[in-house]
């Protein structure tokens, strides 16, 4: 019985073994890299759609509001946080995805802005939430009111929330965090017509609040058309 | 603690995929070695062979086993068989006692006392060179006995021979499955005989030498794996076990989850004790591969199966804490969520290709067995079932197994 172990052969296979992993790991980053590139190109159409609408709002300020559709949101903004989020989860909080975040949160400012203008202007029937959450440590509340919100958010398509992470290092973020006076011990904390809630709010809470923040939006619109009729 | 668990994973995974490349180098050195011979293959000389057929409660099987014998393509003069009834409580006795008329049969009855009584009963009136055994549920090509003495004639100081076991009658879904891994097994073995590595002479038709039971005593219980005990026992006395790939022995397996469970708890019982039996020739040098890529090799793939399943179990509860949680927040909605695909959302994590390889590697074995078991190339729905089935029930077995092990509770033969 030949007993002469070829340890030559142990350690090619060796070799390749490690070479297939960090093919692994060269694709893994290729394909990392590709959706980052995917990322970045979607928040450029979504500046570009945000500056076309601040302008086309600009345009359209002196004429009527009929002319001005649903259009003017971004509808990209939703996909993006969400493939935001992902690769936060599977890409690693790598230095692009925090990047990438930021540029996202200041995109979010904007889109309010815009879209708050509009409705104030307008009448339309909208309403914004502000959330406020933390990824730093674990907070299990907030996971459960992300919960809440996506469910609102199918349950009313005119409802805009935008999420905002505390431990983003943004001044426009920390301008939002002076301005509503939240603190990252009463997370997570919401925004609407700015009353400022903290802590876990349930899903009937925010729905009573929803529909009465369309009720005085109906209000408010009836009376302004009776008014442009006198 | 997850840092550890990634390391643990991580290690766990290069070594599985080492193990892989090991068996995908070993084919690419030895593939011109590997083919089906025809008919037409002769012997110089034909050794007289004894076959043991050891039977308990085995009346409806034992005489296809039996023709098969006789109908060897092999001196009729040759071959003496021995029936060994191990205490059957069926008709087992009858079915064989219509045997007794044939000159080359020999017939033997005795109390049960489990398979390597039977075989030793056997061994004490073997006077032949070489002997064998043929399990009464399996049946032998008629090809097998001439191609599996030929590696005797070939290489005198071989001192076994392993057939490929295939999978006959394979009905549903389970049975398809073993009958996947059978073939894949077959690729395995020969690539084991290459590096002389092989552990287990399994009881369907391995033909020995005399001469191993003369020098190295007859069967032991072995934790009722006697077969996988005898190669431990030879590899530790450095006898040559070769594996012949066209020799080919069919064999029924289990149709029920159950009966499959149970064999496969006896076989993993047998191999973890046996192994802790011969611990003290695990990596060492001088027993060859079979100390050092073998044993570690199987050893490995128990303890990464487990690994996996415990992190799926752990996976798997944390997604349905998450949904519980979702359920005691928003409740039950069964919003439209937008269900259409994303590639952006395919998981592109370097550990997704290994797995990937991990896999294709498995598919390919079993395509290469089947290719050197039937000689034809094709993907059968068996390999399907195979990693679907076998994902589901193995770990049952391979945990039960380990757990029996600690607290030294013997498995039941059926």
């Amino acid at each position: 019985m030949n007993n002469n172990i070829d340890w030559k052969k142990y350690l090619i296979v060796f070799l390749i073994t490690a070479s297939l992993f960090l093919t692994a790991s060269y694709l893994s980053n290729y394909f990392g890299g590709q959706k980052i590139n995917q990322l970045k190109a979607i928040q450029d159409k979504i500046a570009i759609d945000i500056l076309s609408s601040e302008t086309q709002f600009s345009l359209l300020s002196e004429l009527s509001c009929k002319n001005i559709s649903d259009s003017v949101f971004s509808s990209e903004l939703g996909e993006l946080g969400n493939k935001l989020e992902w690769s936060q989860e599977n890409l690693g909080a790598t230095e692009e995805v925090s990047y990438l975040k930021k540029y996202y949160s200041l995109l979010q400012i904007k889109d309010y802005l815009l879209a708050k203008r509009i409705s104030e202007r307008c009448k339309t029937k909208s309403a914004f939430i502000l959330y406020f959450y933390t990824t730093a440590e674990n907070c299990s509340l907030c996971e459960e009111e992300s919960l809440v919100l996506s469910a609102l958010r199918t349950a009313y398509p005119e409802l805009r929330v935008y999420s905002f992470d505390y431990s983003t290092d943004l001044s426009a973020v920390s301008s939002m965090l002076q301005i509503y006076k939240i603190k990252d011990t009463a997370l997570p904390a919401l925004v609407i017509d700015e009353d400022v809630l903290t802590g876990f709010h349930s899903l009937e809470d925010l729905e009573t609040r929803i529909q009465e923040s369309f009720k005085l939006q109906g209000t408010e619109k009836a009376s302004a058309e009776e008014q442009s009729t006198q | 603690m997850d840092v550890v668990s990634s390391v643990v994973f991580y290690i766990l995974i290069f070594l599985t995929v080492y193990v892989q490349i090991f068996f995908l180098v070993t084919f690419l050195e030895n593939r011109r070695k590997i083919f089906i011979r025809g008919n037409e293959l002769k012997l110089a000389k034909y050794p007289s062979v004894t076959i043991m057929v050891p039977c308990w409660n085995e009346e409806r099987t034992v005489y296809k086993t039996v023709r098969s014998l006789l109908e060897l393509d092999y001196p009729k003069n040759k071959i003496q068989i021995f029936l060994i009834d191990d205490g059957s409580t069926d008709g087992t006795w009858c079915a064989i006692k219509k045997f007794s008329k044939y000159p080359n049969i020999k017939i033997f009855q005795k109390e049960n006392g489990g398979k390597y009584t039977a075989l030793n009963l056997g061994l004490v009136h073997v006077e032949t060179d070489f002997v064998g055994c043929l399990d009464a549920d399996s049946f032998a090509d008629k090809y097998s006995l001439i191609r599996l003495m030929s590696y005797f004639e070939k290489d005198p100081s071989v001192m076994a021979v392993a057939p490929s076991i295939i999978a006959c009658n394979s009905k549903n879904i389970i049975q398809n499955a073993q009958k996947a891994e059978y073939h894949m097994s077959v690729f395995m073995k020969k690539m084991l005989g290459f590096i002389e590595g092989i552990h287990v002479t399994p009881g369907p038709l391995t033909i020995f030498r005399k001469k191993v039971f003369d020098d190295l005593g007859p069967y032991r219980h072995a934790h009722n794996t006697e077969d996988m005990e005898i190669a431990y026992r030879m590899q530790k006395n450095h006898y040559k076990i070769e594996q012949c790939n066209d020799a080919f022995v069919y064999t029924n397996t289990p149709a029920t989850a159950k009966k499959l469970y149970r064999q496969r708890l006896r076989w993993i019982y047998g191999f973890l004790n046996n192994t802790i039996d011969y611990k003290s020739i695990l990596f060492r040098k001088k027993y060859g591969h079979f100390s050092t890529f073998t044993l570690p090799a199987a050893l490995l793939s128990i303890c990464a199966l487990i690994y996996v399943v415990f992190r799926l179990a752990y996976d798997l509860s944390h997604f349905l804490y998450n949904k519980i949680i979702e359920i005691k927040t928003v409740g039950f909605h069964f919003f439209a969520k937008s269900i259409s695909f994303d590639p952006f959302f395919i998981n592109t994590e370097s550990l997704g290709f290994v797995f990937i390889f991990i896999y294709a590697w498995v598919i390919v074995s079993i395509i290469l067995g089947r290719k050197m078991a039937e000689g034809k190339w094709k993907f059968s729905p068996g390999i399907i079932y195979y990693l679907t089935v076998f994902a589901f029930i193995a770990p049952f077995w391979l945990i039960k197994a380990i757990y029996n092990t600690i607290l030294k509770r013997k498995p039941a033969w059926r």
